[in-house]
Order: C-alpha cells, then sequence, then structure tokens
C-alpha cells in the first residue's frame, strides 16, 4: 500500500512537469514559469518530501473535481427541462449514501499516512550539527550562531527601501534583500530556535519547506539542511505591524570551508567596530550614521522627518524626550516602553550605532540640543543596566 | 389550552385591534416587532455593509495593482484588511443569513412571528450601532484597528484608544448574535405548526437551527477572550503577556475555539439556502434529506475540535499537530456528502437555469474547489508551506464569497418575488451572475499561485515576480466589485414594480412560504396550517387543506 502511495507521488511528480512544459508552450513569459503558479520543489530533504505530498494531494482533488464536476456537467447539459426531460422523483439511496462517505474515509486515510511520516520526520530537530537562535523583531531579524559565538542583524537592504515609494521595478530582488545576509553550512543540520522580542513573526524561507511562528516568550524548533549552494529568500509570514512587508530574509548556503572563513571575517568586522566605540567619535561621523540608523531602526514609526503618526507613533520632532534631558532620552531608546510598539534597541543596536542615532535625532529632525553622545555613554548605561538586571 | 387554542387564540386579539398593515412612517422601522420587517432591515444592513468592506477590499486591490506604495501607508493597508474582515464577516455575511432567517424561518414553519419579536427588534438594533462604533475609529487618533480581524496579541495591544471600542463593538455584535440565535431556537422549537415534525421541516430551518447552537457555543467564548485582551491593554493583567506569566499562544486558542465554528456559521445557512433552490429548479425532491440533516449536525459537531488547524505553525506537539490534521481532514467526510446529494439531486433532473439556479450551481462548483484548497491546507507537513500566504486567502475567499456571499445572493433571488410580489428582471439578473462568475474567479483563482510561490498575506509590497498575478487580481477585484451595483439595481427595479409575481412564483417551488400570497402579506400563519407529510417530497411539507 505505502508503495503505491509513494510511487502515485512520483506519478504526480511528473504529471506536474508536463502541466509546467504546458504552461510553458502556452503562456507569455511573463506567466511562463512554473515557479510563478506552483510551490517550489526546494533545496531541502524534507521541501521535497513536502512538494511531492503538496503534488499528491493536489492532483487527488483534480481527479475528484473532474469526476464530480463531470458528473454535474452531464446531467446539468442533458437533464434539461428545455429538451425535454422529465424529472425522476428519486430521493434515496442507502448504496449510493454508504459508498460516497466510505470511499473519502479510504481516500483520507491514504492522505494520512505519507503527511504523518513526513510530520514526524519535519519535528525531529535531534542530532543536529549546529545552532542558530533567530528572535524576530518589529521589523528586522538577529541570528544568533550559538557554536560560533556570531550574532548578526538582518534588515531590509538600502536598495529596496530607497524604491519603495519610488520605481522598484529596477531593483534587483525588490523587498528580498537585507544588508547583513547570513551563511548556512551545506550538508548540515542547522538547527533553528525562534523566538521574538515584541510582537509574534515567523520566519519561512519557501525553498527551506518549513515556516514557524516566532513567539515572544516562546522557544519555536526548525531544521534546515541545505544541500545546494545557492542564495535563498524569505520573508516574514505573520503580520507584526506596519513593516510586516518589510522584513525579508536571505540566506546563503556555501560549503563548510567558506561558511568557517565567513564566521571568521564576520568576527573580525565586529572586533573592529567594538575597537571604534572607544574611541571619542566626531559630530558629523555620528549624524552621518545616526541618520542611516534612523532611517534602518526608527523611521518605519516615528518616519523619516521624525513627525510621528498623531495617536499612533509619537513625534520626535521638537518632543519632550528628544529635546529634555539627554538621559531619559537614552532610557527611552535602550529600554523601550512597556505596553506600546516602542520596544528596547539595547540588543538591536551597538554602542556605537546607539550613541549616533541619540546624536542625530538631537540635533537633526528640527531639534537643535547641541547633545553629542558619544558610544562610551551608551556602554556606561548598559552597563548600568546590567547591575540591575543581575542584582534584581 | 392546547398549543394550538393559545396559537389560535392570540391570532384572534391581533385581528380584534386590526393590526393587519404596518404603521406608515420611518418610526415603523425603529419600533418593528413583525419578523419581516426585521428581516427586510438586516438584509439592508447587510447589503450596505458589503460596500463598505468592498470598498475597503478595493483599497487593498488598487494598492497590490502594482509593486511600490501608491496609495496607502502600510499603517493605513493593515487598518484596511483588519476593518475589511471584520465587516465583510460580522457586518456582512452573518446579519444577511439573520435576515434570511428573519423572513423565512417562521414562514416555513407555519408560525405568525417569531418567538421573541421584542427581542428580535434589540438584536438588529445594537448592530448599527456596533458598526459605528467600529467604523468611528478610522477618524480617531491612531486610526483603525490596524493588527488583523484575529486580534492577536500582543500586536493588537499596540493600538490606541481604538483597542477599546474594537472590543466594545465585538461584544455588541455578539449580544446581538446571541438574542438571534436564542430567538431562532426557540422560535423553531416552539412554533412549528401542528405537524411540522423535526425531520420534516425544511433543510435552511434545520441549518439555521443548528447554526444557532453553534452561535451560541461560539460567541461566548470571544467575548472572553477579548475581555481579557480588554484587560491587558487597559487594566495591567497579563493574560497573554509572555513578560507577565502570561501566554500568547493561549489567546489563539481561545479564538479559534470561536473562529472555526464561526466559520461554519458562515457556511451552514448557505447550504442551506442551495438545498432550498437546487431542488426547485431540477424539479426533483432533494436527494437523500435525512444524510443532508445528518451531515449539517455533524460538521457542526467536528467544527468544535478543529480549531488549531488554523494554527499549526505556532509550535504545538507533534501529537497536537497529528490530531488536528486528522479532525480537520474528517470534515471532508459529511461536506462531501453534501456535496454528492446535491449532484445527485441534479442527476435525472427537470433542470431550468433561472438567476437563483445559476448562482447556486456555482456555489456547489466554487465552494467545492474552496473545499479542496481546504483539504490540502489540513495536511499539516504541506500547512506549513501554505500559512498566512495567499494561498490561505485564496482558500477563505473561495469558501466565503463564492461561497456564502453567492449563497446569499442566490436566495436574494430565489425569495425577492415572494417579499415584494414582482418578479426580478431575469435577464439583468443573468448579467450579473456572468460578470460576477467571471471576475471573482480572475480575482481570486491568481492568488492560488501567488501563495504557492510565496507571498505572504497581509503586506501592502511585494517582490517583482509577484506583479503580474496581482495586477490581474486587481483588475478582477474591480469589475467584481462594481458588478455588485447591478445587484442593488435589480433589487430596487423589483421593489418598485415589475411583473406580478405568482403565489408559487416558480414552478417546482415547494414548501409553506411558496403556498402564501405574493407579497407575503404582513401577518402571515396567524392560523397555523395543518401539516401532512409529502412522502414523495421530504423535507417539503404541504398544508393539509
Amino acid at each position: 500500500m505505502m508503495k503505491g502511495i509513494v510511487s502515485s507521488a512520483f506519478a504526480g511528480r511528473s504529471a506536474g512537469a508536463i502541466g509546467a512544459a504546458f504552461a510553458l508552450l502556452s503562456c507569455r513569459d511573463a506567466f511562463a514559469a512554473w515557479s510563478d503558479l506552483n510551490l517550489p520543489v526546494g533545496v531541502t530533504p524534507l521541501s521535497r518530501i513536502v512538494y511531492d505530498l503538496h503534488m499528491l494531494i493536489l492532483w487527488i482533488c483534480v481527479v475528484i473535481g473532474i469526476v464530480v464536476f463531470g458528473i454535474m456537467f452531464i446531467s446539468i447539459l442533458r437533464h434539461r427541462k428545455s429538451l425535454g426531460a422529465k424529472a425522476a422523483q428519486f430521493h434515496h439511496s442507502t448504496f449510493a449514501e454508504i459508498a460516497w462517505t466510505a470511499i473519502p474515509v479510504v481516500i483520507l486515510v491514504a492522505m494520512a499516512i505519507p503527511s504523518t511520516q513526513t510530520l514526524i520526520e519535519m519535528e525531529d530537530t535531534s542530532r543536529a550539527d549546529m545552532t542558530v537562535k533567530v528572535t524576530g523583531y518589529q521589523w528586522k531579524w538577529k541570528y544568533e550562531f550559538i557554536e560560533d559565538d556570531l550574532t548578526i542583524h538582518s534588515s531590509l537592504a538600502p536598495s529596496s527601501r530607497e524604491a519603495i515609494y519610488e520605481d522598484p521595478s529596477r531593483v534587483e530582488n525588490y523587498l528580498l534583500e537585507v544588508d547583513n545576509p547570513i551563511v548556512f553550512p551545506t550538508g548540515k543540520k542547522v538547527r533553528l530556535l525562534l523566538t521574538a522580542d515584541d510582537v509574534i513573526h515567523a520566519w519561512w524561507v519557501p525553498a527551506f519547506g518549513q515556516k514557524k511562528d516566532a513567539i515572544p516568550g516562546y522557544i519555536n524548533e526548525i531544521w534546515v539542511q541545505v544541500d545546494e549552494p545557492g542564495v535563498y529568500r524569505g520573508q516574514c509570514a505573520e503580520l507584526c505591524g506596519r513593516d510586516h512587508g518589510f522584513m525579508p530574509i536571505v540566506v546563503e548556503a556555501m560549503p563548510p570551508e567558506e561558511y568557517e572563513a565567513w564566521v571568521a571575517d564576520r568576527k573580525a568586522a565586529q572586533a573592529e567596530q567594538k575597537a571604534l566605540a572607544e574611541r571619542e567619535w566626531e559630530k558629523p561621523e555620528l549624524m552621518a550614521l545616526g541618520k542611516d540608523i534612523h532611517l534602518t531602526s526608527c523611521a518605519a514609526c516615528h518616519q523619516a522627518d521624525g513627525t510621528g503618526i498623531e495617536g499612533a507613533f509619537p513625534s520626535i520632532r521638537a518632543s519632550e524626550i528628544a529635546t529634555g534631558e539627554l538621559r531619559a532620552h537614552i532610557d527611552v531608546v535602550m529600554q523601550g516602553r512597556v505596553g506600546t510598539a516602542m520596544r528596547s534597541f539595547a540588543s538591536q543596536l551597538d554602542d556605537v550605532e546607539l550613541a549616533a542615532v541619540l546624536t542625530y535625532q538631537r540635533n537633526a529632525l528640527g531639534n537643535a540640543t547641541g547633545d553629542i553622545v558619544q558610544p562610551a555613554m551608551v556602554s556606561a548605561v548598559r552597563d548600568q543596566m546590567r547591575r540591575i538586571e543581575e542584582g534584581g | 389550552m392546547s398549543a394550538n387554542q393559545a396559537h389560535a387564540h392570540a391570532a384572534d386579539s391581533i385581528a380584534e385591534h386590526d393590526h393587519h398593515g404596518p404603521p406608515p412612517g420611518l418610526l415603523r422601522w425603529v419600533f418593528t416587532t413583525n419578523h419581516k420587517d426585521i428581516g427586510t432591515l438586516y438584509l439592508w444592513f447587510a447589503l450596505i455593509m458589503f460596500f463598505v468592506g468592498g470598498a475597503l477590499a478595493l483599497g487593498i486591490r488598487a494598492e497590490l495593482f502594482k509593486p511600490g506604495l501608491q496609495l496607502l501607508d502600510p499603517h493605513l493597508f493593515n487598518q484596511f484588511t483588519t476593518m475589511h474582515a471584520l465587516i465583510m464577516i460580522f457586518g456582512a455575511v452573518m446579519p444577511a443569513f439573520v435576515g434570511f432567517a428573519n423572513w423565512l424561518v417562521p414562514m416555513m414553519i407555519g408560525a405568525p412571528d417569531m418567538a421573541l419579536p421584542r427581542m428580535n427588534n434589540w438584536s438588529f438594533w445594537i448592530l448599527p450601532f456596533a458598526f459605528t462604533l467600529l467604523l468611528a475609529t478610522f477618524f480617531m487618533p491612531g486610526g483603525a484597528p490596524a493588527g488583523g480581524w484575529t486580534m492577536y496579541p500582543p500586536l493588537v495591544l499596540q493600538g490606541g484608544s481604538n483597542v477599546a471600542f474594537l472590543i466594545f463593538a465585538v461584544h455588541m455584535m455578539g449580544i446581538s448574535s446571541i438574542m438571534g440565535a436564542i430567538n431562532v431556537i426557540v422560535t423553531i422549537l416552539n412554533m412549528r405548526a401542528p405537524g411540522m415534525t423535526l425531520l420534516r421541516m425544511p433543510l435552511f430551518v434545520w441549518s439555521w437551527l443548528i447554526t444557532a447552537f453553534l452561535l451560541i457555543a461560539a460567541m461566548p467564548v470571544l467575548a472572553g477572550a477579548v475581555t481579557m485582551l480588554l484587560t491587558d491593554k487597559f487594566f495591567g493583567t497579563s493574560f497573554f503577556n509572555a513578560a507577565g506569566g502570561g501566554d500568547p499562544v493561549m489567546f489563539q486558542h481561545i479564538f479559534w475555539f470561536f473562529g472555526h465554528p464561526e466559520v461554519y456559521i458562515m457556511i451552514l445557512p448557505a447550504f442551506g439556502i442551495i438545498s432550498q433552490i437546487i431542488p426547485t429548479f431540477s424539479r426533483k425532491p432533494l436527494f437523500g434529506y435525512e444524510s443532508m440533516v445528518y451531515a449539517t449536525a455533524s460538521i457542526a459537531f467536528i467544527s468544535f475540535i478543529v480549531w488549531a488547524h488554523h494554527m499549526f505553525t505556532v509550535g504545538m506537539p507533534l501529537t497536537g499537530e497529528l490530531f488536528f490534521m486528522y479532525t480537520t481532514m474528517l470534515i471532508a467526510v459529511p461536506t462531501g456528502v453534501k456535496v454528492f446529494n446535491w449532484m445527485a439531486t441534479m442527476w435525472r433532473g427537470s433542470m431550468t437555469f433561472e438567476t437563483p439556479m445559476l448562482w447556486a450551481i456555482a456555489f456547489v462548483v466554487l465552494f467545492t474547489i474552496g473545499g479542496f484548497s481546504g483539504l490540502m491546507l489540513a495536511i499539516t507537513p504541506v500547512d506549513f508551506q501554505y500559512h498566512d500566504t495567499y494561498f490561505v486567502v485564496a482558500h477563505f475567499h473561495y469558501v466565503l464569497v463564492t461561497g456564502a456571499v453567492f449563497a446569499i445572493i442566490a436566495g436574494a433571488y430565489y425569495w425577492l418575488p415572494k417579499w415584494t410580489g414582482h418578479n426580478y428582471d431575469e435577464t439583468l439578473g443573468k448579467w450579473h451572475f456572468w460578470l460576477s462568475t467571471i471576475s471573482v474567479n480572475v480575482l481570486f483563482f491568481p492568488q492560488h499561485f501567488l501563495g504557492l510561490a510565496g507571498m505572504p498575506r497581509r503586506i501592502p509590497d511585494y517582490a517583482l515576480q509577484f506583479a503580474d498575478w496581482n495586477m490581474v487580481s486587481s483588475v478582477g477585484a474591480f469589475v467584481f466589485g462594481f458588478s455588485q451595483l447591478l445587484f442593488v439595481y435589480i433589487v430596487v427595479q423589483t421593489i418598485r414594480g415589475g411583473k406580478k409575481a405568482t403565489d408559487q412564483v416558480w414552478e417546482g417551488a415547494e414548501g409553506l412560504e411558496w403556498t402564501l400570497a405574493s407579497p407575503a402579506p404582513y401577518h402571515t400563519f396567524e392560523q397555523p396550517p395543518s401539516i401532512k407529510e409529502d412522502s414523495a417530497h421530504p423535507g417539503t411539507p404541504l398544508p393539509a387543506h
């Protein structure tokens, strides 16, 4: 029985290929690609099983549809009053009713068996080669490569962001490009631990055949084993507020040696960044970096010009916080505000970035406090926060 | 005193006071306790909300016409998707079915009115106030609710004052629905004419009896869930706040314990309407009347044990995922029985294809397509791919638009001559049907492709590979939306005049409502008819006299 199901799954796949060829022949270019019409086969062992299962169920539905709609249309064509059809008066058939209850049950059981096997395999995250913790934020992803002690923040690439209100048609990978892509080694079983810091997000790369919610207070698990090197794109799949449509995911799969090189490279860059935090920064440098940070991390709510959206997101321009006492401003940005969309940026931005964005907001967007925030000041607040946390 | 005598006595006292026609003026509609008036109010309210929700949908489709943001800020886009769903579900589809219940249940079971006429008035008049509250949020600082109609915390709690308005509006809709449901149950169980046993009731009445029980079981659960949201937002509780020891996923469990029965609240009455129409135009009794009743009851029962299939990606234990996959697949069995019964009813009939029949046939075909995608979504390991994509959007619009809404329109054409006394314009009705049916498929079918190719739902802008099908879908949306204006024209034209309808209206129509004059008099069945079973036509009782 199992053999029959599996082989029909493969039959489904080849039938799918015939359908693809047909689509290629009959449609004009824009609609031609089968990949625009169907689930991707994907590049992981799971995604291929999922694709086969999808095609199997799809073809079962198509066959049932042809039978049911076929019978209906035969009677629509033949049993018309205008053709002189006289209505039969039967209204019951125990045999038919038992048959069309029992046959669907058999078909459903046949569907349930491979589905159950696939599900068991998908949920088995044991014996993973490495672990990556993924945290969803409004609206970016944080990736912590646990074994390699590497943290990456990944948000929408500026090339896409700048085109949203302009003409996106020439932007490569519009809305599916990030500033910092992550890398998975090919052939390794990567276990992903998913959580979120503010609202619920969902991590989804279609080519991996997996999707799971990232929920505050929860750690969900999935596993991914990419077999083919390449760049794979996805995006957040759970409504998470204003910029839900603008938090893509990009994963590059490389052979393990290249992955190791990438880790070393990123760590060196981060060490350099850390050294930067220790020096004194000039105002123009802070302002320039601060503008970028404002646009990527703050503007979604507070808007690029800092005016916010009335009733939903407060204005930074001439606000009490951005023009008042500096420490209060630092605290709001680093710790967030409970019960609002304003979350803690302490874990999302480093000392230099925080210092820059604070300086920018206090000296631009119509504000002119003259304050310069140095990375060292942010670092001191961070130490203080850590002490309070440990003490509490 | 027997029930029969009491019935007759009540009818006499009405006759003595000479309350035969409706009082004149607008206050008639405010104070009315007449089931036909209240049915009319519900139907007009639903139609107005259908256009409000439809306007929001067109705003969404206009923004999605091409990549990039042109018309709506993403925050406003989220408000549109949220409000579109709330208005269509609670403002259009549910009130429309209650309108049908009001008009038809008493006329189909031979009762003079609903059992609780004053409560009936109140049930309706809560609704305009609830929707005023809800729609007013568009004009408040921060705008309307933008966290999706499912109101998932923590996102929904990021809203401003609209959270309170949303929750109170939902409470009011719930009160209205529960009272409406109580009225339907009491009417059906207590006011059937002598001889109208349960298994002689028309299937529409059966479907509403079962729906009413679903409403009574499900709506209080929603009320509880949103009340917890309210206290989380405004009174510092942490029911759903992980940082305070609460659980955001618990909200989803509670919500969908309401939400899945809600799906069947919106489709079972549609099954009822279709089960009245198909036998009429096939001139043949409904096939498998009793199995239809049992199938409806089974669907209602199973609807309470499948809720977590809406949340397969939240990270449930394997056994939980398997349980909800199996129960969800099981729903295909009774649903299949219904489709097969409709198919068998048409088989060897003597069919004609007046407008209501066209809509009913389109319902069977397109709802079944929605059922197929539903079966695909039930398969948990594959659902991980479909979940929260346009594939889901296509699925639930096939069951709700070409399912529920098509049934409502079919029913409106079917009973319009009985309600107004005039025949509608058949040519225009057919135009309305073909325009709608073609455009609705142009609108929703490509959304299957979009979802499979990887487009998430609820996004205001998308990657370039989704551009073509989004454009096609938007074109379909505008044609479908504007085609519905034709429906309003046809309805108004039919009310104002037209060819006088006969009492039976349709050659093959059977059942008590067709024994009444067209238009149905203001008061009907003041003397209960006595029913004999028509053994050749189960579910279509005939008066004995």
